[in-house]
């Protein structure tokens, strides 16, 4: 409903008002004359009809407003039902813009596509309801202000952005997942609504190979609930109890990676995705598939050469090669130094370390891991790891 | 049609405006064909000598050299004319750089309403 009312006044504030004032005229009328048969539509229409004419005074005061609508907007007959996935992918593409800052992005998001209320969106990303009002505002200042345009990209344009819509919706998926700070290790707000945005975007782009394959990497959070045990502790991949994962969930990702992989070359989004489905599929940490792993880990540094994913990697040559070769491009990423304050480089360090039987460089590396860490579950983790791999008395 | 700055940011050479190029001095006198082309308008054009000539002035104070030091300095500004944020950023892609980049800035004021 919004994103059908930012089309007609291409501000987003303004927007807002006219769906408030189309709720106020609901509360006003339809006790008295009935619900109408779709109060959605009904919604839709008055909003943008109240958007309109608010325009149309402003127009007036000013005189010198540029023309916005779009001809198919001066038509306020029919309430527009099967344009409103199209403004809905207008409205996200808008929020995800490039221009803006990425937390932005985020904020913008989850407010204006997921309808998430300001103080929630500060609560989340632990600042004060003030710094994110002021930053969505700031936000929406500058799409009125440099005129980013509410529409879908052209098509040769469309990738790169739609490349920049899943790495949002990623970045909170991943908010919500590791919280950073914080007593609870899943975030289940951020994580929900990064799915629903990724179905969500799997509906309105369905030719596209990544918002299948990001579909499949959010969905493999069937996972999630036995990443920590009954008391809320951390639980490595190994350790987690494989009867307890959500089969259904895992079929669905898998057809979707399936759906992906045959379509073509594989994204980024769709590699990870195939990462996780063997993992999902593997009857235990040992029996995994790990050279395949390692194959397609080959494949996504090709396309993505991230230090991060150079890291995840070292795990799976460890699983392959042995911790000797892992170990060695481990140490050659910390030389590197772009991920120099990253918790999980020191934390797989350490892992190495205790395998090799070298446990007094292991604590060093967890007790590195565990300064670095603000996330509560994390920390006790990492504490009980220094416990197991310190000398025993 | 909205107005847009684009300011350009390039590193500073010793001998100036000798050092540039003849391919990206060329490429700066067909640009505003090539904005044309793709449906914008080249409104005006200005490009300045080096920072080292400029003097910058802060209350009574006059010194030597730009207002702010940058790595990168502002070495001209052309404005244009674009449907919206999107189309504007094309344009300013296509201005020849040497070893830095460019700036898109709204204007304010000079929306043009056109007659439909």
């Amino acid at each position: 409903m919004l994103a059908a009312t930012v089309r007609v006044t291409r501000d987003l504030d303004a927007a807002e008002e006219a769906v408030q004032e189309a709720y106020v005229q609901a509360l006003r009328t339809w006790p008295r004359d009935g619900v109408p048969d779709r109060p959605g539509a009904w919604l839709t229409t008055v909003a943008r009809r109240i958007a309109l004419n608010a325009m149309r005074h402003r127009h007036t005061l000013e005189t010198k407003l540029p023309l916005l609508l779009e001809p198919e907007d001066a038509d306020m007959s029919e309430p527009a039902t099967d344009t409103i996935p199209d403004d809905r992918l207008r409205l996200i593409f808008t929020c995800c813009h490039p221009a803006l800052a990425q937390q932005a992005q985020i904020a913008l998001t989850l407010r204006l596509v997921c309808g998430v209320a300001t103080p929630d969106i500060a609560h989340a990303f632990l600042v004060t309801e003030t710094t994110m009002a002021a930053r969505l505002t700031r936000a929406k200042r500058k799409i009125a202000t440099a005129r980013i345009p509410y529409v879908v990209p052209s098509a040769d344009a469309l990738p790169a952005r739609v490349d920049a819509v899943l790495t949002i919706i990623h970045l909170l998926y991943a908010a919500g997942h590791t919280a950073h700070s914080g007593e609870d290790l899943v975030r289940d707000e951020l994580t929900g609504r990064a799915l629903d945005l990724a179905r969500m975007l799997r509906l309105l782009l369905p030719a596209d190979r990544e918002a299948a394959g990001l579909l499949a990497l959010l969905v493999h959070d069937a996972r999630r609930a036995t990443r920590t045990d009954a008391q809320g502790r951390l639980l490595r991949l190994e350790e987690q109890d494989r009867s307890a994962w959500d089969r259904e969930r895992i079929a669905e990702a898998d057809r979707l990676v399936v759906a992906a992989l045959r379509a073509g070359p594989p994204g980024r989004f769709t590699l990870q995705a195939a990462i996780a489905a063997l993992h999902a599929q593997a009857p235990s940490y040992a029996e995994t598939d790990w050279p395949q792993i390692l194959t397609l880990y080959d494949a996504l540094l090709r396309i993505w050469p991230s230090p991060v994913v150079a890291l995840n990697r070292a795990v799976a040559v460890s699983m392959v090669d042995g911790p000797q070769d892992a170990l060695a491009e481990v140490e050659a990423l910390e030389r590197d130094g772009r991920l120099a304050g990253y918790r999980y480089l020191p934390a797989t360090k350490a892992e190495l370390l205790h395998r090799l039987g070298r446990d007094a460089e292991a604590v060093d590396a967890y007790q590195a891991a565990l300064a670095l860490s603000e996330n509560a579950a994390e920390q006790e983790f990492l504490a009980e790891r220094v416990r197991s791999a310190g000398p025993t008395s | 049609m909205a107005q847009y700055a684009v300011l350009i940011f390039e590193r500073e050479t010793p001998g100036g405006v000798a050092d540039i190029p003849p391919e990206i001095m060329e490429a700066h006198g067909q640009l505003p064909e090539r904005i044309a082309e793709q449906g914008g308008r080249t409104v005006a054009g200005l490009a300045l000598e080096p920072s080292s000539t400029a003097t910058a002035i802060r209350g009574d104070l006059v010194t030597d050299g730009p207002f702010i030091e940058t790595k990168e300095a502002l070495a001209g500004v052309f404005v244009i004319e674009a449907r919206d944020l999107d189309h504007a950023l094309a344009l300013a892609k296509l201005t020849p750089i040497v070893s830095g980049g460019v700036e898109v800035r709204p204007l304010i004021g000079f929306e043009v309403v056109e007659a439909s």
